[in-house]
């Protein structure tokens, strides 16, 4: 299977005197990410405040009814109200995004850090199912996957973890490679320290910078995968509020009622723009070697 | 490293090398496809057959014939073994071999995929090489937005977004459905663009920012000083130099994307009800037509690992300082 090779990527720590966030800031495009992210954040924080309605509630007088005072962004085919279920969604959206990319970066950083540490034929045996599973697209494997097991949100979250492990596994694997030939790795074990203390205590906190850029990048990657499949019928059941679950419903009546469409379209995409500007500043803070292949 | 062609008898040898090596990862992706059918609950008779209701007599015979009795290794060896001689088993809603099925329902699929790609070539090399040559203008600036916005915008979100547009509020183009170019090319034409489009649009995103960072790179380097410094038209310099060089990060990215576009056919076919092997994976889905899931996506993957190997061929071949290892 050829796939990008990943660089071992170490060292790319920021520099001391200055904070992350303000190097991000100084960054045109990381500076809008950073703000439509923390508008996504803070609408799935604070959405049941600021929504008037309950999202599942049905109200077939309201069906339909464009945008107004009343339903800011309209009401979708049940009378629901569209700007209420927006917020629900940013819910489920950061969800599935958190859980999935916890999930899938814990056990690639176990997969890899074992494959780059160990070596020899357990480094074969891993990398070779890793490579088979990257061969599969993400998205009809996570849609097979959730298909065959029970529908419903966790399935969703395993499914896009697991089609993800090979990506974070990989990164981890070639930064441990580079890692542990260096001169600290082997006074530290010639001190007596022992192995698994040593790629803990050590060689993990130097490969965070690459695994920091992967998990932001994947989490906005994450989000659309869930936003596919619900939109394909396959994700979070209804009623609950998913962007994908709404824009399958609404297309059906798009062209009486477009807005049924364009205010979760509208979610989506700024969501995913936002993570992905925010994942492209973090990459060129953190790490500017990965710029082309990420 | 010097600079040689090869004889086509070294091109085949090398192929074979590298298709031997991909044996593992074949072998381990149909594990993956055999296992993830068995791991639907139920019979896996009425997984396999849609079959409730079977009398007892009939369940027992294929029981035997399919080695359901048999340990699960071995079960998995003669599917495998089946699967290699092109019996992928029967489509229990279409009444047919599977493969006939996917046969009938790939070239729609790769019609939309190549003209994707087309498509995004198109668009996404002079878009790219304008961003690039014009750095940090308002021209490089819409590039950018173009790319990140084509990356962020789902596909199912930009199509039905093109089919509001442009075929619901202009009426220019037709909304849904497909028609094969030889029945009527420019009819068939028509029903491509939008969902091609949506399709290429994600990809277009990613090669434009590729084509663009690579040849900023190659632009900084030596030997454009060099060209530039012998007084070479800025033109020579570009074209017949930086982008030369430009272009080679740039087709491998494409090639390894083609994995991602196959992926990608099966919400854009859901879309415009596009009638490819991605619909037919979710029509058989929701049918419980498991054999037809099995079928697909065990087709699919080795499609995409035979194009990678393709791809990786051809980009070996064509780059002289690249020996054939």
């Amino acid at each position: 299977m050829t796939t990008p090779p990943p660089v071992p990527l170490t060292d790319r720590r920021p520099r001391k005197g200055r904070s992350l966030g303000a190097r991000l800031w100084r960054n045109p495009m990381a500076r809008i990410g950073m703000i439509i992210s923390a508008v996504v954040v803070l609408a799935a924080i604070f959405g049941p405040l600021l929504a008037a309605y309950d999202p599942v509630a049905i109200k077939l007088a309201d069906r339909f009814q464009g945008p107004s005072r009343i339903h800011l962004m309209g009401a979708d085919h049940l009378g629901r109200d569209i700007f209420t279920r927006v917020l629900y969604g940013a819910r489920i959206s950061l969800q599935v995004g958190i859980v999935s990319v916890a999930l899938g970066t814990l056990i690639g950083l176990i997969l890899g850090a074992l494959a780059g540490y160990v070596g020899g034929r357990a480094d074969t045996v891993i990398m070779a199912v890793m490579d088979a599973i990257y061969a599969f697209p993400a998205i009809l494997l996570a849609l097979v996957l959730v298909a065959v097991f029970k529908p419903g949100l966790a399935t969703v979250m395993t499914a896009i973890a697991i089609v993800r492990i090979p990506i974070f596994a990989r990164t981890v694997r070639a930064s441990v490679l580079a890692e542990r030939e260096k001169e600290y790795v082997a006074a530290s074990r010639s001190v007596g320290q022992r192995e698994v203390l040593l790629l803990a205590k050590h060689i993990l906190p130097n490969i965070m910078a690459p695994l920091i850029v992967v998990t932001t990048t994947y989490f906005a990657t994450a989000i659309v995968v869930e936003a596919s499949l619900s939109f394909l019928g396959l994700g979070v059941p209804p009623p609950a509020a998913s962007w994908g679950t709404m824009l399958n419903d609404g297309r059906k009546f798009m062209e009486s009622a477009p807005h049924t469409v364009i205010f979760p379209g509208i979610a989506i995409s700024l969501t995913v723009l936002g993570f992905n500007l925010l994942g492209d500043g973090l990459r060129d803070v953190l790490d500017p070697r990965l710029k082309n292949l990420l | 490293m010097d600079t040689m062609t090869w004889e086509p008898s070294q091109v085949l040898a090398y192929l074979i090398r590298r298709s031997l090596t991909l044996l593992p990862i074949m072998l381990l992706m149909s594990i993956i496809v055999f296992a993830l059918i068995r791991m639907v609950p139920g019979d896996p008779i009425d997984v396999m057959y849609g079959s409730e209701g079977m009398d007892q007599i009939r369940r027992e015979a294929l029981t035997q014939e399919l080695g359901l009795d048999q340990p699960i290794f071995i079960q998995y060896g003669r599917w495998l073994w089946r699967a290699v001689r092109g019996d992928l088993g029967n489509s229990y809603r279409a009444g047919m071999p599977v493969l006939r099925l996917i046969g009938q329902r790939l070239p729609a699929t790769l019609l939309l995929s190549f003209a994707a790609l087309f498509l995004s070539l198109l668009i996404a090399l002079p878009l790219g090489l304008l961003a690039a040559v014009k750095r940090n203008s308002g021209a490089d600036i819409g590039a950018m937005i173009f790319a990140i916005l084509g990356i962020s915008m789902p596909n199912f979100w930009s199509g039905i977004l093109f089919v509001l547009v442009f075929a619901v509020w202009l009426g220019w183009l037709p909304s849904i459905g497909y028609v094969s170019p030889f029945q009527d090319f420019f009819k068939s034409l028509r029903h491509l663009i939008l969902p091609a489009i949506t399709l290429g649009w994600s990809l277009a995103g990613t090669t434009t920012r590729l084509a663009r960072s690579s040849l900023l790179e190659e632009l900084g380097k030596d030997y454009v000083r060099t060209a530039r410094g012998k007084g070479l038209r800025e033109r020579t310099v570009l074209l017949t130099h930086a982008l030369r060089n430009a272009l080679i990060p740039t087709v491998t990215m494409i090639g390894l994307q083609l994995g991602f576009l196959l992926g990608g056919t099966v919400v854009v076919e859901t879309v415009f009800a596009w009638p490819g092997v991605g619909l037919l994976v979710v029509d058989s889905i929701f049918a419980r037509d498991y054999p037809v899931v099995q079928g697909v996506v065990l087709v699919i993957a080795v499609l995409v690992v035979a194009i990678n190997l393709l791809v990786d061929v051809i980009y070996t071949v064509l780059d002289p300082r690249i020996r054939l290892g």
